[in-house]
């Protein structure tokens, strides 16, 4: 009798989890941010409930600074699937022009976080899933499936619940929530192995191409529309570059590369040197920064 | 290439299990040069020598940087040539037990650290427990800093027969043990010429080689139903992952609690429609029939699982507040989840001894076995037998926390089951509950010879070694159960009837009654007796009649000698001494609690 390979095991672990949240959990939401390990989640979550739809709706927190091919596809997706596709941005951050040039961590933290958790809040969500995966950073590497937050969304690391065997304890009170991670032990390499068995369809960002970049602070940054101001010196050129991480274009670093198919990433991120959180500009503010935001509530 | 192995890593503080994760690594060019460069930033922080401190690798949270110590469970994800791995670096300290014991539910060998300058401590056993209690199979000791003993093999041999021994009460498939120096990397990637004696093989390839995977689809079908799948009218299907063994169209499979059978029409591994599907698949069946079957139930094949609403198990208490017999908790077991209560703490186990000992509640961090009493049938089975059935966690309806852990030892067997489902709850099983024996203890002798204040010390001792009592009061029974009663021979022998009827209803509770009744007639007595049966045990309390006199506590004997009173006992009305009384006690002179320390000798059977 053959077993399962790795990938099987990760996905049937996945599906357990999203399950559960579907049995147990009061009102759940799974959190969609375009990017490859969104795109695995819901090809998982479709899997999981066949033949019916996954019994929660999609939320995408917009912060408006996405690539314009990222918005593209989650309106494709969203039409796809058949799934409601919530979209939810910080009108008062955008009213008072909060942008990742002029305001650094606070953007991040007004477009993503404080909007995160006022979209939870508004639809009265018990519990969000999200593509994190330990491998990604050190905070998270410590951090549980099932990840609770009290009624202010934020995360007590030394006083979190113990986890045992497969027996998720979904309990809350009124006004807690919980952050639920069904890619916890997937490491980049399975996603994209899985992206590749699987045939999931992915942003073309992720795919080499010419495009149109400035090299600013030892990152490559895409100039995707006219926002981006250029600083002296800098000037804009055409360069083969794809994108490991997905974000606001602004604070997405791309890398210099020539893959455009799925084995030539997959080639390029096995023999790759840095993890893939390194693109990630706001990763860099302290060596803490992550754990940090996570206790203040980003997901 | 070999299949994902999840392990963990334990040890006490200071042994360096970060330092020999993240050498291991990091000399298996394992390391991302960020990661690598980030680690050389830390550690100008971290380390005081200036060399790389590669525990800074792991430990991710600020507070475990500020502390110097690891109190969560990090997970680590590498891939060598030949296999993946998943590792769990978990925290040493006791006061983080349970985040281990997170660690090891998720892991399927363990690494235990010993520092080869200390030999086997006290942690290693406790680490070792709670692995085993988890359900691990597989270890492999490394004995580190086995630079600071000069590489010495006999060093290294002493603490291998040590944890030979340590061994033999675990249950266990595989054991390597090993000599390395985390900090210089002798013996994690390559051999070292530091240790020529040792002819085993370095410590990545003992775990790239190491066979884990349990045979689990030659075993009976076993499908814990997660949820119920009905798109619409025309589909139904149960959905769940397949624990153990296989499951095909055509099958025969049974549902429980409930008991039902049917047979498989349709099996789809997610969005598939198979033919057959294998343990560690997730699945949705259909069936030929309509069956209530809802989240909770398990299907099955022929199985080992049993239904049963009372078990034994062995639990890790978790929670800060202490383990409390009787209060309700949310028991989940496999997919279910229900009301269930502790009905009795068998004994504790001593987390670092293994000893057994004493005691009626657990605190956190603190093991032992216990005896769980479900609302209603659940269906459970062996830990050891099967494993997905057999573990548990018990949840804190007040405060959501997971406060326990545990495995199932047995379900406590059928005979003793229909005799709490038919409520037919006999003395027996009261005074197993209460864990003591019901027994009347009835003090007879003159007014004033110290039976009521007998009883009041006697009962404070009981009190205080928990044992549950009661006391009847010949004198207080009188203005109530009693009251229509005179002191004529022939009430009298009612009065002591009813309250030796009394007793005995008490002592049918469980309960142990101490009376305090002159009950002056030897018939009476031995009526008494009769109606209470193997319980009754006599005390004679034979202080004389002069001594009760002088003490006359109530004025009783003045006035019975003035002949206020009629029929007192010992001045105008007769008093049988008792020949066969199970303890004759004369109180005077004597201290009270030397007295009681007599008593004491009718419990000693208990």
């Amino acid at each position: 009798m053959s077993t399962l390979s790795q990938l099987d095991k990760l996905e049937a672990e996945a599906i357990h989890i999203m399950r559960e949240v579907a049995a147990e959990c009061e009102k759940p939401v799974m959190l969609y941010s375009i990017g490859k390990d969104s795109s695995v989640m819901l090809r998982l979550a479709q899997k999981a409930f066949y033949p019916e739809k996954p019994p929660f709706p999609l939320m995408h927190i917009d912060t408006t600074w996405k690539f314009k091919e990222m918005i593209e596809f989650r309106d494709k997706v969203a039409e796809e699937s058949g799934m409601e596709m919530i979209v939810y941005s910080n009108q008062d951050g955008i009213d008072k022009g909060i942008n990742p040039f002029d305001h650094g961590s606070i953007y991040t933290d007004v477009m993503k976080t404080q909007a995160l958790k006022a979209a939870l809040d508004k639809y009265g969500f018990t519990a969000a899933f999200g593509g994190g995966r330990r491998d990604e950073e050190k905070s998270r590497a410590k951090e549980r499936i099932f990840s609770f937050r009290n009624s202010k969304h934020a995360w007590d690391p030394k006083n979190q619940r113990p986890e045992m065997w497969k027996l998720y304890n979904t309990q809350i009170i009124k006004g807690e929530s919980i952050r639920v991670f069904p890619l916890s032990n997937w490491t980049e390499r399975d996603i994209w192995q899985y992206i590749e068995r699987e045939n999931i369809p992915i942003v073309p960002l992720y795919f080499a191409k010419e495009r149109p970049v400035v090299y600013r602070d030892g990152n490559i940054i895409m100039v995707d529309d006219d926002r981006m101001k250029l600083r002296e010196g800098e000037k804009v050129e055409m360069k083969k570059v794809r994108f490991r991480t997905l974000g606001c274009y602004p604070l997405t670093g791309g890398v210099e590369s020539d893959a455009v198919t799925l084995p030539e990433i997959i080639e390029e991120t096995l023999s790759a040197v840095s993890s893939e959180r390194t693109s990630r500009v706001i990763d860099y503010e302290g060596a803490a920064s992550m754990e940090r935001r996570k206790r203040e509530g980003y997901f | 290439m070999k299949g994902l192995l999840k392990f963990i890593t334990c040890g006490s503080v200071d042994d360096g299990k970060s330092t020999l994760i993240g050498h291991m690594l990091y000399d298996a060019k394992l390391i991302f040069t960020d990661q690598e460069k980030a680690l050389e930033m830390d550690s100008k922080i971290g380390s005081n020598d200036g060399e790389p401190d590669y525990s800074l690798l792991l430990d991710g949270l600020m507070a475990e940087r500020e502390q110097g110590i690891t109190i969560d469970v990090a997970y680590r994800y590498f891939t060598t040539e030949n296999r993946s791995f998943i590792v769990a670096d978990t925290p040493g300290h006791e006061e983080y037990t349970r985040n281990m014991a997170v660690g090891a539910s998720f892991a399927d060998l363990a690494i235990l650290l010993t520092d080869a300058s200390k030999g086997v401590l006290i942690q290693t056993r406790r680490h070792l427990r709670i692995c085993a209690l988890m359900g691990i199979k597989h270890f492999v000791f490394v004995i580190n800093k086995m630079d600071i003993v000069d590489y010495d093999k006999r060093v290294f041999e002493k603490i291998k027969a040590d944890i030979m021994d340590l061994m033999e009460d675990i249950e266990y498939e595989n054991i390597y043990v090993i000599p390395v120096s985390a900090t210089k990397g002798d013996n994690l990637t390559t051999l070292s010429d530091k240790t020529p004696w040792f002819d085993g093989v370095p410590l990545l390839e003992y775990l790239e080689n190491i066979d884990t995977e349990s045979e689990n689809t030659d075993k009976p079908f076993v499908m814990p139903v997660q949820r119920v799948c009905r798109p619409d009218r025309t589909f139904r299907g149960f959905q769940g992952q397949i624990e153990e063994g296989t499951v095909k169209p055509g099958d025969k499979i049974t549902a429980l609690p409930s008991g039902e059978t049917a047979v498989v029409t349709e099996v789809y591994v997610c969005d598939n429609m198979v033919r057959q599907a294998i343990s560690g698949q997730p699945v949705t069946i259909c069936i030929d029939r309509e069956m209530d079957i809802s989240r909770g139930c398990v299907i099955v094949g022929e199985t080992d699982a049993k239904v049963a609403n009372l078990f034994r198990s062995q639990v890790l208490w978790m929670d800060d507040e202490p383990l409390q017999t009787g209060k309700s908790y949310y028991l989940k077991i496999g997919t279910k989840k229900i009301l269930a209560s502790i009905t009795r703490v068998c004994h504790g186990i001593d987390i670092n001894s293994g000893k057994r000992v004493t005691c009626d509640t657990l605190n956190k961090n603190e093991i032992g076995v216990c005896e769980i009493m479900t609302a209603d049938k659940v269906v459970l089975a062996q830990f050891s037998k099967i494993n997905s059935l057999g573990c548990f966690i018990l949840i804190d309806g007040e405060s959501n926390m997971t406060s326990a852990c545990g495995v199932v030892k047995r379900e406590l067997n059928r005979e003793d089951n229909v005799v709490w489902q038919d409520m037919d709850i006999t003395r027996e099983i009261r005074e197993k509950e209460l864990g003591q024996k019901a027994k009347t203890v009835w003090f007879t002798g003159l007014s004033g010879a110290g039976k009521s204040t007998l009883a009041n010390a006697l009962e404070k001792r009981l009190l205080m070694l928990g044992k549950h009592t009661m006391i009847l009061d010949g004198d207080n029974v009188r203005h109530g159960l009693n009251s229509n009663l005179s002191f004529g021979e022939e009430d009298r022998a009612e009065n002591i009837r009813r309250i030796a009827e009394a007793a005995r209803l008490i002592n049918d509770a469980g309960i142990i009654v101490l009376v305090s009744a002159i009950a002056p007639y030897e018939k009476d007595r031995r009526n008494a007796a009769d109606i209470i049966g193997e319980a009754f045990r006599e005390v004679y309390v034979s202080t004389p009649k002069e001594e009760c006199a002088k003490r006359d506590v109530k004025g009783l004997y003045a006035k019975a000698e003035r002949n206020e009173i009629k029929d007192f006992t010992g001045v105008n009305s007769p008093y049988e001494i008792p020949h066969n009384a199970d303890l004759v006690i004369d109180t005077t002179g004597k201290e009270i609690n030397d007295c009681v320390d007599e008593l004491m000798k009718l419990f000693i059977e208990d």
